[in-house]
C-alpha cells in the first residue's frame, strides 16, 4: 500500500511539473511552427526570466503570482526585439545561422547571469511556499497545483488567440505560406517578431510559477533547454496539443525514473526518450512532421 | 540496337495522387529519347525514380538488363546512369571547376585526374572560360550547363536531362543543341524532359508522350505531335477537333 | 601528398614551435598547450562540421570519452599513458562511428543532427558523474609520473611542443584530406546533398567517415587535456564549454579553412583572457564568466558579419583564385 502511495505520488507530481514544462515546450513549438527555426536561447531565456522573478522578490518584495502580470508583457517585448533585431538581421535567413546565433544568446545569458550573481543556487521564501492540498491519501503542493491548471489555461488562452483573433490569423497564414502572406501585404518579419515574443512571454510565465517551488542558478537552463526539446520531438514539432500531451508524459518521465533510478540518474530518462524518439521515429509519436 | 533502360508499369503515389500512373518506356543505347508532357504530368518524378532519388510505388526499373529499382542513387551512378535536377543544384559554395571534379572523382580517384577531366568536360559544354568562377554566380544559361557539365563529367552510360533548355533564350537553344549531339555521338545514351518543341524535334529519335501520369503517345517525333490524343493532352479536351476543322477551312 | 605541404603551414608550426623560446613564463605556455588542446578539438568539430556541413553541439561526447579513457586506462588497468592514448582515440572514434551511424541513418539534418550530439554528450555528462566506474561526481586524479615515458614532462615546454605535434599533424591530415576526392566529397555533401548523391557520392558514408575522424581527433584533445591537468570530472570532460569552444574557434577563424581553427582557438582565448584579466583589474576580482559573454557576443557578429571567418575575410583580401 505504502509503495503505491509513493509511486501516485510521484505520478501526481510528475503530471504537475509536466505541466510546467509544457508551458516551456509550448513557447518552442509555437516559435517553431510558425518561423520554423529552432530557438536554441529558450532555456536560458527560461533562466533569465527565473532570475528576474527572484529578484523582483528579493528586491522588491513582488510575489511571484503578481510578478506575472509584469514579466509577460516585459518578455514578450524582449522576444520581440530579439528576433527583430538580432536573431533575424544576424542570421541572413540560414537554418544553421539561426541555430548559431540562438547559440550565441544562450551563452550570453547564461554567463552574464553568472558574472551577476556567481554560480550560487537561489530560491524564493514565499509564506505558501510548502502548502499541500490533501486528495485523497495524496498530498499535493499548492504552488504545483497552481502552476498545473495556470499551465493550462495558458495553453488555452494561447489557443483563442491563435484560433480566434486577427492577430492568430495572420500567425497561422504566415505559419503556412510566407511567401503567399507576403504577398497579401502582411508584414511578415513583424508577425514572426510577435511569435517570438509569445514563445518568450510563455517562459516569462513559467518562470513565474515554477519560482516558488523551484530552484534557479545560472545554468540550469541547459537543463530545460533539451528538456523542452524532448517534448517538442516528441509531441510533434509545431504541435500545441503534442506539446501539452509531451509535456506531462516527460513529467512523468522525469518523476519515475527518479523514484527508482535515484536523483542523479532521473534525467537519463528524458534523453534517453529523446534520442530514441529523434533516431528512430523522426516524426513524433503524435505524427507531426519533424 | 539493343535496349539501355527499362521501366516497366511504373506507378508513383503521393497520398491521393498518382504521379506516375502504370508508365512503361524503353530507351535504346545510342539514342536521344524525348519525354514530353504538360506541367505536373509526371515527367520529373519518373526522372527521379529512373535515378533512384525516390523507389516507385510499384514497377520495375531495368537498366542494362539488371533490376535496379531498389538501388540507391548513388549506385545508379556508379552504374553510369547521371541526372541533372529541374531546379538547379549547384555546390553555390564550391567554384565552376570543383563542381565538376566532384562528378568527375566517380572514375578518376586522384585530384589531378579528376581536375583535368573536370576541365575537359567544362570544354565541352562552353564553361571553360567560368572555370574559377563560385557556381553560386553563374547565370541561368551558366547554371544548367554546369548541371550537364557535372553529371557528364561522371562518363554516364545513360544522361537524364530535365529541362536544360528552360530558361534559355533562343540563341543560347540554338547554342546547345550541338552540344547535346556531340554528347551522343560520342555514344552517351541521353533521355531528354523538354518543353522546348523545336528543340525536341530536332534531337530526338523516339518521343514520350506522359499526360497526368500516363503513357499516352510514343513514336517518331513527327507522328508524336500530330497524335490526336496528345494535342489534347496539351491544349485541352476538343482542341484536336478544332484544329481539324480550322485547318480544312483553310484549305 | 604528392603536391606537399604548402609553406604557410610550416611557417606557422615552425613559428609555434619557436614560442617557448621567447616567452618562458609558466602561464604563458600553459596558455599556449591550452589553446593546442582547444585547437586539435575544434580541428575535429572543422572536419565534421566545417567541410561536411554536419554541426554538432555535442564534441564534448568525444572529448570527453577520450580524456575518461586515458585517466581510467592509467589509473584503473595500469597501462602506460603512451599505450592508452592510441586506445583512447579510438575509442573516440567508435563513439563518433556509433552516433554517426545512428544519427545519419536516421537522416537527422540540421538542428536535428545538433541537438542529438548535445543530447549525447549530456548522457555521457549524467552517466559519468553518477557511475562508480568514473568515481562519479568526485573525478579522477591522474597520479603524478614525472617522466617522459610516462607522458608528463619535467618541462612545460615539452609538453607543448607534444600537443603542437598533434595539431601539427592534424593540420596536415585536413590539408591533404581538402586535396583528395573524399574531401571533395565532404565538401559536396555540405553544399548540397542530393546533387552530390547524384554524382555517385554516397553520402551516408562520407558523412559517417567524417564523424568518425572527428570523434577521433577531438577524443586526442581530451587525452591532452587529462595528461596535462592530471584531473578530470564529468563536468570538464563532458560539460558544454569544450563542445562551444570547439564550435567557436573554427566559427571565428573560418570554418572548412585548413588554418581556421588554430587562429579561432588563438583569437577566442587570447581574447577570453584580456577579458578576464581586464574586467579583474576594473573591478578588483576576477568574475566568472564574463569571458564567455564575449565569446557569444563574438559568435554572434561572426555569424551576422564574418560568415567565413578571420581566415575567409584573409583570403578574400589576398584573393588567390585558384581552386
Ligand atoms: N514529393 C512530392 N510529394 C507530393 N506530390 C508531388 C511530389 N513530387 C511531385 N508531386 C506531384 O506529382 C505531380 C507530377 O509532378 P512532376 O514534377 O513529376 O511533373 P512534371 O511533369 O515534371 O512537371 P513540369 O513540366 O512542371 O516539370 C504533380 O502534381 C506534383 O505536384
Ligand atoms: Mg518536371
Amino acid at each position: 500500500m505504502l509503495k503505491l502511495d509513493i509511486f501516485l505520488s510521484a505520478l501526481a507530481n510528475g503530471l504537475l511539473t509536466g505541466a510546467v514544462y509544457a508551458l516551456i515546450a509550448l513557447g518552442l513549438t509555437l516559435i517553431y511552427g510558425v518561423l520554423h527555426i529552432i530557438n536554441f536561447a529558450h532555456g536560458a531565456t527560461l533562466t533569465l526570466a527565473m532570475f528576474a522573478v527572484f529578484v523582483m522578490h528579493s528586491a522588491f518584495k513582488i510575489d511571484p503570482y503578481i510578478a506575472i502580470f509584469m514579466l509577460t508583457p516585459l518578455f514578450f517585448g524582449v522576444g520581440y526585439l530579439l528576433q527583430r533585431l538580432v536573431i533575424n538581421p544576424a542570421s541572413h535567413g540560414d537554418d544553421s545561422n539561426i541555430l548559431l546565433v540562438t547559440l550565441g544568446l544562450s551563452i550570453i545569458f547564461e554567463n552574464g547571469l553568472l558574472a551577476i550573481f556567481r554560480s550560487d543556487t537561489r530560491s524564493i521564501d514565499v509564506p505558501y511556499g510548502f502548502d499541500v492540498i490533501e486528495v485523497g491519501n495524496l498530498f499535493l503542493s499548492t504552488p504545483k497545483v497552481i502552476a498545473f491548471v495556470a499551465a493550462f489555461a495558458v495553453a488555452a488562452a494561447l489557443w483563442l488567440l491563435l484560433a480566434r483573433t486577427d492577430t492568430g490569423k495572420a500567425i497561422r497564414a504566415v505559419a503556412k505560406e510566407k511567401t503567399g502572406a507576403a504577398l497579401c501585404g502582411m508584414d511578415v518579419e513583424h508577425i514572426y517578431a510577435v511569435t517570438f515574443g509569445l514563445g518568450t512571454a510563455c517562459l516569462a510565465i513559467a518562470a513565474c510559477l515554477l519560482m516558488p517551488t523551484f530552484l534557479v542558478n545560472p545554468r540550469i537552463g541547459n537543463a530545460f533547454v533539451l528538456v523542452a526539446f524532448t517534448i517538442v520531438v516528441l509531441g510533434g514539432m509545431g504541435s500545441i496539443g503534442g506539446a501539452l500531451a509531451g509535456g506531462l508524459i516527460i513529467g512523468v518521465v522525469e518523476s519515475l525514473s527518479g523514484l527508482y533510478f535515484g536523483e542523479s540518474l532521473g534525467q537519463i530518462g528524458i534523453f534517453l526518450i529523446f534520442l530514441i524518439v529523434l533516431l528512430f521515429r523522426p516524426t513524433g509519436l503524435f505524427g507531426a512532421k519533424a | 540496337m539493343s535496349t539501355l533502360l527499362t521501366c516497366e508499369n511504373v506507378t508513383k503515389r503521393f497520398g491521393g495522387l498518382l504521379a506516375v500512373d502504370n508508365a512503361s518506356l524503353t530507351v535504346e543505347a545510342g539514342s536521344i529519347t524525348g519525354l514530353i508532357g504538360p506541367n505536373g504530368a509526371g515527367k520529373t518524378t519518373l526522372f527521379t525514380m529512373i535515378s533512384g532519388f525516390a523507389e516507385p510505388t510499384s514497377g520495375r526499373v531495368m537498366f542494362e538488363g539488371r533490376d535496379i529499382t531498389a538501388l540507391p542513387a548513388h549506385i545508379r551512378a556508379a552504374q553510369g546512369i547521371a541526372r541533372t535536377f529541374q531546379i538547379v543544384q549547384p555546390f553555390a559554395g564550391l567554384s565552376v571547376h570543383e563542381n565538376i571534379a566532384v562528378g568527375a572523382y566517380l572514375r578518376h580517384a586522384g585530384r589531378t585526374e579528376a581536375m583535368d577531366k573536370a576541365e575537359a568536360v567544362a570544354r565541352e559544354v562552353g564553361l571553360d572560360a567560368m572555370l574559377a568562377q563560385p557556381a553560386g554566380a553563374l547565370t541561368v544559361a551558366g547554371r544548367k550547363r554546369l548541371e550537364l557539365a557535372r553529371a557528364l563529367a561522371t562518363e554516364p552510360r545513360l544522361l537524364l536531362l530535365d529541362e536544360v533548355l528552360a530558361g534559355l533564350n533562343p540563341s543560347e537553344i540554338r547554342d546547345m543543341i550541338p552540344v547535346l549531339q556531340a554528347i551522343r555521338s560520342r555514344g552517351v545514351t541521353i533521355l531528354i524532359v523538354e518543353h522546348v518543341m523545336q528543340a525536341v524535334m530536332q534531337l530526338c529519335d523516339t518521343v514520350y508522350v506522359l499526360a497526368q501520369g500516363r503513357m499516352i503517345a510514343s513514336g517518331a517525333p513527327g507522328e508524336v505531335a500530330h497524335d490526336q490524343g496528345v494535342v489534347e493532352a496539351y491544349l485541352g479536351h476538343g482542341a484536336a477537333r478544332k484544329m481539324q476543322a480550322h485547318h480544312e477551312a483553310k484549305s | 601528398m604528392r603536391t606537399g605541404l604548402p609553406v604557410s603551414l610550416v611557417i606557422v608550426v615552425a613559428l609555434l614551435a619557436a614560442l617557448p623560446l621567447a616567452f618562458t613564463a609558466n602561464t604563458m605556455l600553459n596558455f599556449l598547450t591550452f589553446v593546442m588542446i582547444v585547437t586539435l578539438a575544434a580541428q575535429g568539430w572543422n572536419l565534421l562540421a566545417g567541410f561536411g556541413g554536419q554541426f554538432s553541439f555535442g564534441h564534448a561526447a568525444f572529448f570527453g570519452m577520450g580524456a575518461y579513457a586515458m585517466a581510467i586506462l592509467q589509473v584503473r588497468y595500469g597501462i602506460n599513458a603512451w599505450l592508452a592514448l592510441p586506445l583512447a582515440m579510438a575509442l573516440g572514434a567508435v563513439v563518433g562511428f556509433f552516433l554517426g551511424f545512428l544519427s545519419f541513418r536516421a537522416q537527422l539534418r540540421g538542428s536535428y543532427f545538433a541537438l542529438v550530439t548535445l543530447a549525447f554528450a549530456e548522457v555521457f555528462r549524467i552517466l559519468a558523474n553518477a557511475s562508480s566506474f568514473t568515481n562519479g561526481a568526485a573525478g579522477i586524479l591522474v597520479p603524478l609520473k614525472t617522466s617522459a615515458a610516462d607522458f608528463q614532462f619535467a618541462d612545460r615546454r615539452w609538453f607543448y611542443w607534444v600537443a603542437l605535434a598533434f595539431v601539427a599533424l592534424v593540420l596536415a591530415l585536413t590539408y591533404h584530406i581538402s586535396r583528395t576526392r573524399f574531401g571533395a566529397h565532404l565538401v559536396a555533401v555540405r553544399e548540397n546533398e542530393e546533387a552530390a548523391r547524384a554524382l555517385g557520392v554516397d553520402a551516408f558514408r562520407t558523412k559517417l567517415k567524417a564523424i568518425t575522424l572527428s570523434g577521433a581527433i577531438t577524443a586526442t584533445a581530451g587525452c591532452l587535456y587529462t595528461q596535462k591537468f592530471l584531473y578530470i570530472d564529468a563536468n570538464l570532460a563532458f560539460g558544454p564549454w569544450i563542445s562551444v569552444e570547439a564550435l567557436l574557434a573554427p566559427i571565428i577563424g573560418g570554418m572548412g579553412t585548413v588554418l581556421g581553427p588554430l587562429a579561432g582557438a588563438m583569437m577566442l582565448l587570447g581574447l577570453g583572457e584580456v577579458t578576464k584579466s581586464l574586467f579583474a583589474m576594473l573591478l578588483g576580482g576576477s568574475i566568472p564568466g564574463v569571458d564567455l559573454v564575449v565569446f557569444g557576443v563574438l559568435l554572434i557578429l561572426c555569424v551576422a558579419f564574418a560568415p567565413q571567418g578571420v581566415m575567409g575575410a584573409i583570403k578574400r583580401f589576398s584573393s588567390r583564385g585558384a581552386p
